[in-house]
């Protein structure tokens, strides 16, 4: 070898693949400005269409003049549901198996419900038509509080179904109730809850919120009438799922639609859903032969399209009093809004809720989820989580805080009792789950060590016992959380999509130069995958990152997949991409031993390239394979090096982690500072060290501003109080405290690279960790339980009730 | 409603267009232009994605009137670049330290950094957190963005760039 | 989101300026920033049919000190006061509270001038305003005239303007040397007005208050000169109880609205805490 080779070490590095942190390709085009948004497509000709909104949260809609919006230049047209149901479009059907209406039909059942869409000329003449457009309404009583939606004189909200006595997930109870939906052992778990020697109950409220991404949701619909062809740019998590909707509700062929989903600005599940807006601009643009975009405004994104939690969980533990837990008991009362349009996958209503035994081995629980209606924004989207299971890690993991409270243990010392162990995996959980792999003891204790916990619990000590002297006016708390996520959906036998199976997808080809092109199902809003996709290839075939282009979000061009949300892409398309890649790596193995007169068998892969095992001179890169792939294969083979894969995936993947926030609170005024976050996640193997820390400094910024503040509430009479950024708390730099990462690597066992999903973690272990510290700070002065967001005012009340304040 | 005349220095180029007065300066700059970098995010003035440099001063072009921009001379992320199109400082301080994720509210953090960096060259953590305050960002944490300043900062200054320890 | 129709008009001298407001009457409106103006104007709450932009009257602009007093132009904007060195020298606390105004970017298009002067009682200068006697000089289609800030405003949105008239300038005394000033204001992030917020100007002399003046920012439809609050430190040495109740004459005469930001009980509590805050603060700096 002479000095120019390059050494094992430049070679892998020069492939730029797993592990590696690779900057990344997207940030070309994003930091010049010149990446490419919905509301930067401009098409000739084009309309804009904005919405006629109702004032009400209840109230029949009488009549609707648009006369006098007719007259306003540049206004077109006047879409009402008497347009739409000529189509038949008035309704469309939710990803919850309810309907929903696109444009009101007879009656408006939550604030800012979409009444009419006006379309003209520009954004500008479009809100002034929807300024003169009169629509007559008789108020009708508000129904808000979701413990008072079965009432028996609860208001009829949803008449379109008044004499349905079974929705899409069984019986209803109530005119007003949705579903209930049960799991566990119920026999099994009162027994326990008999025998226990200690026990505790807690009404646990995890309030209404909303994933709110920087770029609203927004759609530009073109239809050609010579070719019968609908073209849609949008803000879409999930494209293809998209297309299907759209041919199954419009009854257009599904290869006269295409869906185009380009860079998108944030989804946070926001963008997984179908809404009123992308319907009514796609029979705008076939009404007026003219490409329609809407594009939402950021009032109407947070009171109208999407919120997320609105759970209100009483949560009962059973335990020894030496603290081991034998028993959980949930029932959750689920506020939908007034139609169920949650995202979770067919059959799971509460989305993956039963997770919530979390991170201990319970031998048995019960868990009870009605959903009901109410004057609400419909949604109940998964929030930066995957289907409903941030509700579930609250829920669990304030109960266990509740408990060691009771218990006068250590939160963090309960936890390790009652742990799953190592050698339990995979795990049976007693709600129906099967725990992949975790190391639960290793990261507890790790993060333990680094924070140094137990010095932080006795200057605690010594703090409340100043404060209770008079020295002081803060209080100190340590927010312990564990947190176990379910990721990946999903399995086939488990989850589908409108009947459609959650798996994911993958198409390489390689071209004769050694570069290539790689189209997944996924659809990046800022994950970087473009980055990350190209990292799990390079390690895989050997070819470096640089050299393929991945592309997604085109459904022409693109292989079906259901999309980017709950944490499923690495899990279950990064699955996809390393069998997709592995294909194209066994056609190459055949290739090169065509190539180097060797049997297949006498090869072994060395980074970027197949060598004949014992004769390390004998060596074919992978950038000459491909190009012998067009070139000279084997006879009786075809040219060409490309591979599919779709990746229906065995199990869901569980990440996990340990987390530890360390809170002051001034009690005279509720203010709060966070001194210290450390975030322990293990995700398994880890893609772009790079991008994972800033997938957790992401999830816990968000995760900190629902704990403290950040809130849809309504007043009684169904008016959105929190409906812009003034009043939804969106923390700047200022606010947001300093985040500490840390990792262990527990691989998942069933995953061909071993990666299990990060995205959603900081959000899922975050807001017990918040909630925790503010609980534990005021924990001494008698409380066991203190509702979210923790703002300055809800603190400052609590210390009040607790006698602190005067 | 009768149009105006206006016309203005961007990104080094001198435009002209005719405008409502009620137009605002951030549809000015992307319908009019065609410069689509300069996003909206909040139409509140409180995201700071549509910011801009004009006249010196960090403004958000959603609040901002095209006519009250005329005369005036304008910077977008698309006049960024340096001259012979590589990344700007900031630019690449962004890419380098993993300042951006989804990528809508950068070309506003960048162009509010830059200014921030005219006035106050070498700027202390507290500093880019206070300055960078009128800028919402839902993806980052914010964490990595001041990184990407401090980067800048440093290679704009020409000493060597330490990363805050972690 | 959009703005209705309006026409634009852009006079260089005051009096032009005048003299438009007045033709146009009560259809047209004075820009100064804009930064309250127009996102009202983009939800319909306000549409005027014409808008008069003052950034092109010259008189409007500068800092200057006669004397024993500063005068500012209306049309100063936040960011000007914030990198004043006359300002930085002789009235500190306005740069104290331009910081806390809003952000980076509204600072550098809000002005003094429509701070003070469109009467959202969730302004902050206001109260700054009345602490540090500040007088308003109004220039109408009747002429000049001048009102003092502790006259200037009758409710929410209602001030002494008259139709017509705009506030061109503002002279504020230059509080003596070495006096003590802060600006407590409890906020929820950045951007936001205040939960509550207080304002203290005081001198001492031998340890003790010798005088004071009390300001509240957002505790009731006007800002407020807490009189009361003022005489009961005077004369102390500020120890706890005296502060408890300075704080307390301070509450009784606030009257916040319950809004998001908290009930009537926590922003009238938070409001006698900042009052404690500022006149111990403010003490601490008088020399």
């Amino acid at each position: 070898m002479n000095d120019m080779t390059p050494t094992r070490e430049q070679r892998t590095a020069a492939l730029e693949g797993m592990g590696c942190k690779r900057k990344r390709v997207e940030d070309i085009r994003f930091t010049q400005g010149k990446g490419n948004y919905v509301d930067d497509v401009k098409l000739p000709g084009m309309l804009h269409g904005d919405f006629v909104r109702s004032p009400h949260a209840h109230a029949r809609v009488k009549a609707i003049k648009a006369d006098e919006a007719l007259k306003v230049p540049g206004v077109l047209a006047v879409i009402t549901a008497e347009t739409l149901k000529t189509v038949n479009l008035a309704w469309m059907p939710t990803l919850a198996g309810d309907v929903q209406m696109v444009l009101a039909d007879g009656k408006v059942l939550f604030q800012n419900q979409e009444v009419a869409f006006v379309v003209a000329t520009d954004r500008y003449a479009a809100d002034d038509g929807i300024n003169k457009v009169e629509v007559e309404y008789e108020p009708l009583p508000p129904l808000i509080d979701p413990f008072k939606a079965m009432d028996h004189n609860a208001p009829v909200l949803r008449e379109d179904l008044a004499d349905k006595t079974t929705g899409a997930h069984g019986p209803r109870k109530h005119h007003n109730h949705i579903f209930e939906w049960t799991v566990g052992d119920k026999d099994l778990t009162d027994a326990a809850f008999r025998k226990a020697e200690v026990t505790i109950k807690e009404m646990i409220s995890y309030h209404r919120t909303h994933p709110s991404p920087l770029e609203t949701c927004q759609c530009v619909c073109s239809f050609d009438k010579v070719k019968g062809e609908l073209t849609i740019w949008g803000t879409f998590q999930a494209p293809h799922v998209i297309r299907t909707v759209v041919s199954l509700i419009a009854k257009l062929p599904e290869q006269k639609i295409h869906v185009i989903a380009p860079d998108i600005g944030g989804g946070f599940g926001n963008k997984v859903g179908a809404y009123p807006g992308y319907i009514c601009a796609a029979v705008a643009s076939i009404v007026t032969g003219k490409p329609v975009k809407w594009v939402e405004d950021r009032i109407e994104n947070l009171t109208a399209t999407s919120f997320a939690r609105d759970y209100h969980m009483t949560t009962e533990v059973a335990a020894t009093k030496e603290g081991k837990v034998t028993g959980l008991r949930v029932h959750v009362l689920a506020d939908h809004g007034a139609f169920d349009a949650c995202a979770d996958p067919s059959k799971w209503p509460a989305g993956f809720f039963n997770i919530v035994t979390g991170s201990y081995d319970f031998p048995t629980a019960h868990l009870v989820v009605d959903g009901v209606y109410t004057n609400k924004a419909p949604g109940g989207v998964a929030y930066r989580c995957s289907f409903r299971v941030t509700e579930a890690a609250y829920c669990i993991e304030r109960a266990m805080d509740i408990l060691a409270q009771k218990l006068g243990m250590d939160p963090a010392e309960l936890r390790l009792k009652n742990f799953i162990k190592p050698e339990q995996f995979p795990y049976h959980s007693a709600l129906g789950w099967e725990y992949d792999s975790g190391d639960y003891h290793t990261a507890m204790r790790k993060m333990m060590e680094t924070t140094d916990y137990a010095a932080l619990r006795k200057e605690q000590a010594s703090r409340r016992a100043a404060f209770k002297r008079g020295e002081t006016r803060e209080i100190m708390g340590l927010g312990v959380s564990f947190f176990t996520e379910i990721v990946g959906a999903g399995p086939s036998k488990n989850c589908d999509i409108l009947g459609i199976a959650m798996f994911d997808s993958c198409e390489i080809r390689m071209h004769p130069t050694g570069a290539g092109i790689a189209r997944m199902g996924t659809k990046s809003q800022g994950q970087g995958h473009e980055t990350t996709w190209a990292q799990i290839i390079a390690t895989e075939i050997g070819i470096p990152a640089d050299n393929i282009q991945v592309e997604e979000g085109n459904t022409d061009t693109a292989p079906y997949g259901l999309g980017t949300y709950g944490s499923r892409s690495t899990p279950v398309a990064g699955a996809a991409i390393a069998m997709a890649a592995r294909k194209i790596k066994a056609k190459a193995q055949m290739i090169a031993a065509y190539k180097l007169e060797v049997h297949e068998d006498d090869l072994e892969f060395d980074i970027d390239g197949f060598r004949v095992k014992g004769l390390p001179e004998k060596f074919m890169s992978m950038k000459d394979i491909c190009w012998a792939a067009y070139n000279s294969v084997p006879p009786g083979m075809e040219p060409g090096l490309e591979a599919v894969s779709y990746y229906d995936p065995p199990n869901m993947t569980y990440p996990f982690g340990a987390y530890l926030c360390v809170m002051d609170i001034d009690v005279d005024t509720g203010v709060y500072k966070v001194r210290r976050f450390y975030a322990l996640d293990d995700c398994g193997t880890r893609i772009n060290p790079m991008i994972i820390e800033g997938q957790v400094h992401g999830g816990l910024t968000e995760a900190f501003a629902i704990a403290m503040g950040q809130e849809i509430r309504y007043d009684d009479t169904g008016n959105v109080v929190t409906g812009s950024f003034m009043d939804f708390f969106m923390p700047t730099a200022v606010e947001t405290p300093h985040w500490e990462t840390d990792f262990t690597v527990t691989p998942s066992p069933h995953h061909p690279i071993g990666a299990k999903g990060v995205g959603e973690s900081p959000n899922v272990g975050g807001v017990p960790a918040f909630s925790n510290a503010v609980n534990d700070a005021f924990s001494f002065l008698g409380s066991t339980h203190i509702q979210m967001p923790h703002d300055f005012w809800r603190n400052w009340k609590a210390a009040k009730n607790l006698g602190a304040v005067a | 409603m009768a149009k105006t005349h206006v016309t203005m220095k961007v990104d080094g180029a001198e435009v002209e267009g005719l405008v409502e007065p009620r137009t605002l300066l951030v549809h000015f700059i992307r319908e009019n232009l065609q410069l689509t970098g300069t996003h909206v995010g909040c139409e509140t003035t409180h995201c700071g994605a549509c910011t801009v440099d004009l006249d010196g001063m960090s403004v958000k072009s959603c609040t901002v009137f095209a006519v009250q921009a005329d005369g005036s001379e304008i910077t977008t992320i698309e006049g960024m670049a340096n001259p012979d199109g590589s990344l700007s400082a900031l630019q690449e301080g962004f890419r380098m330290m993993h300042g951006l994720q989804c990528g809508f509210c950068t070309p506003g953090m960048i162009m509010r950094a830059h200014r921030l960096l005219q006035e106050n060259p070498s700027p202390t953590e507290q500093d880019i957190r206070m300055g960078m305050s009128g800028n919402l960002c839902r993806c980052t944490g914010y964490q990595n963005i001041i990184r990407a300043i401090q980067y800048a900062a440093a290679k704009l200054n020409n000493v060597e760039f330490k990363e805050a320890a972690e | 989101m959009i703005p209705g129709p309006f026409s634009y008009h852009r006079p260089a001298s005051l009096a032009d300026a005048v003299k438009l407001l007045a033709d146009l009457g009560d259809d047209a409106r004075p820009l100064a920033g804009g930064h309250s103006l127009v996102p009202m104007m983009k939800l319909r709450l306000a549409t005027p049919a014409h808008l008069v932009d003052l950034h092109d009257v010259a008189d409007l602009k500068g800092i200057r000190h006669y004397g024993s007093t500063i005068v500012i132009g209306a049309m100063t904007t936040q960011h000007e006061l914030l990198v004043s060195g006359e300002i930085r020298q002789s009235l500190p606390i306005l740069q104290e509270a331009a910081a806390l105004i809003a952000d980076p970017q509204v600072r550098y298009r809000g002005t003094i001038g429509g701070n003070v002067a469109n009467g959202d009682p969730g302004n902050d200068m206001p109260a700054l305003m009345m602490v540090l006697g500040a007088n308003f000089r109004l220039s109408g289609p009747g002429g000049e005239r001048e009102v003092a800030a502790s006259e200037f405003y009758q409710g929410a949105y209602f001030t002494a303007l008259e139709p017509g008239e705009i506030l061109t300038s503002i002279s504020i005394p230059v509080p003596p040397a070495g006096h003590g000033y802060a600006y407590e204001k409890l906020k929820r992030k950045v951007g936001d007005y205040a939960t509550a917020a207080a304002a203290v100007v005081l001198t001492m002399a031998g340890g003790k208050v010798a005088t004071c003046a009390i300001g509240l920012t957002n505790l009731h439809e006007t800002p407020l000169l807490a009189t009361d609050a003022a005489n009961a430190v005077i004369g102390t040495s500020l120890d706890a109880a005296t502060l408890k109740q300075a704080a307390a004459a301070a509450e009784a005469i606030m009257a916040p609205a319950a809004d998001t930001r908290g009930p009537v009980e926590y922003r009238k509590h938070v409001g006698g805490i900042m009052v404690m805050r500022a006149l111990q603060r403010a003490a601490g700096r008088a020399v």
